[in-house]
């Protein structure tokens, strides 16, 4: 049985309406350690205008945000650190990882350098480049938001899934031996 | 143009005659045993008026061409009244590494010290509060020493995984 529906009514899922109004009013945690934070800093001020995509409320308390963007190399003393501050953000969340530092450590493979945040917490988007500019992060937002859209439901049930507990790596570590290894390597 | 008037290297050498004096590239320099260490700071402290410790540092000659010690601690001395400089080195061997404590010298080496407590594993004797200052105190390595490997002992994989459902 059809039912007449006036002409400004549109029908869609209580999924879809809350992704839509979590996609547009992301509040970002700027966890800037190093030099990717001024990048970061400029997406956010008036040229590049990150509020264009609802994104341009900054907090520095996690308990008001939702979206972490780690910004810079994150060493042995502040993991923990970070860890509790995600600990601390409210569901639904997610969390960019910014640079080659926040990403895989970069060129800092020292003893005191943690060799990508993924390791140790879920990332959801990772930002190529040293410093990313700051097109690449908004780029990195609006496909963040494109998956939230995707795959977001208003219980946050996609969070529990099986294939999202293992923690993801945005670069496979190379034995040392086999990069070093003249024989395969010949720049070497 | 040396950094330090020759009276005040005399004054040190009639004092000590252990000390040996260069220098390289105008920056005078003075090697002390480690014994006499502690009073070699008193006396240009106390006598010569150097009044301002700037550093204490550290060097590892491991594996250095030509070197016959482990360990050369810098201590580099100011003094504000006749704007000298001196750099007094000290070389250290294993296992004896131990010097007595600067703090009751100047105050200022107490972070200094703890610095090169923390990256090259040097006990101050005397000093107030010997933790490391940049290292997390679970750390078991000095790692600016040269026989430390540079991507470290696993200490930066040591750390629980957050799972996306574990928060
Ligand atoms: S990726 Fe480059 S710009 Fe970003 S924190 Fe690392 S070194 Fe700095």
């Amino acid at each position: 049985m059809a039912i007449e529906l006036p002409e400004n009514v549109v029908i869609s899922k209580l999924d879809q309406l809350a992704n839509w109004c979590r996609k547009n009013s992301l509040w970002p945690m700027p966890f800037a350690t190093a030099c990717c934070g001024i990048e970061l800093m400029a997406t956010g001020a008036s040229k590049h205008d990150l509020a264009r995509f609802g994104a341009e409320v900054f907090r520095f308390s996690p308990r008001q945000c939702d979206l972490m963007i780690v910004a810079g190399r994150v060493v042995m003393k502040m993991l923990p650190v970070l860890q509790r501050i995600w600990q601390q953000m409210h569901e639904p969340k997610w969390c960019i990882s910014m640079g080659a530092c926040a990403s895989t450590g970069g060129v800092f493979d020292t003893y005191s350098v943690v060799q990508g945040i993924d390791r140790f917490l879920p990332v959801d988007m990772y930002v190529p480049g040293c410093p990313p500019r700051p097109e690449q992060l908004i780029q990195s937002i609006i496909d963040l938001q494109d998956k939230i859209q995707r795959e977001g439901t208003l219980n946050g049930r996609e969070f529990n899934l099986e294939s999202r507990q293992e923690p993801k790596r945005a670069l496979v570590e190379i034995p040392s031996a086999s990069l070093f290894d003249g024989a395969r390597n010949p720049i070497f | 143009m040396a950094t330090t008037d020759t009276t005040t290297l005399q004054a040190l050498q009639g004092r000590f005659p252990a000390v040996t004096t260069s220098e390289f590239r105008g920056q005078t320099r003075v090697v002390v045993p480690s014994e006499s260490l502690y009073d070699v700071l008193a006396f240009l402290k106390n006598d010569r008026g150097f009044d301002f410790l700037s550093d204490v540092t550290c060097v590892d000659y491991l594996n250095y061409r030509d070197a016959k010690d482990r360990f050369g601690l810098v201590y580099i001395l100011v003094s504000t009244l006749t704007n000298e400089r001196l750099f007094v080195r000290s070389f250290l061997n294993e296992p004896e590494l131990a010097v007595p404590s600067a703090v009751p010298l100047w105050e200022g080496a107490n972070w200094l010290e703890r610095e090169v407590w923390d990256m090259f594993g040097i006990k101050f004797v005397g000093h107030p509060d010997l933790r490391r200052i940049l290292l997390p105190p679970e750390y078991t390595a000095h790692p600016l020493r040269k026989d430390y490997p540079l991507q470290g002992r696993g200490e930066r994989h040591n750390f629980p995984v957050l799972a996306r459902n574990s928060a």
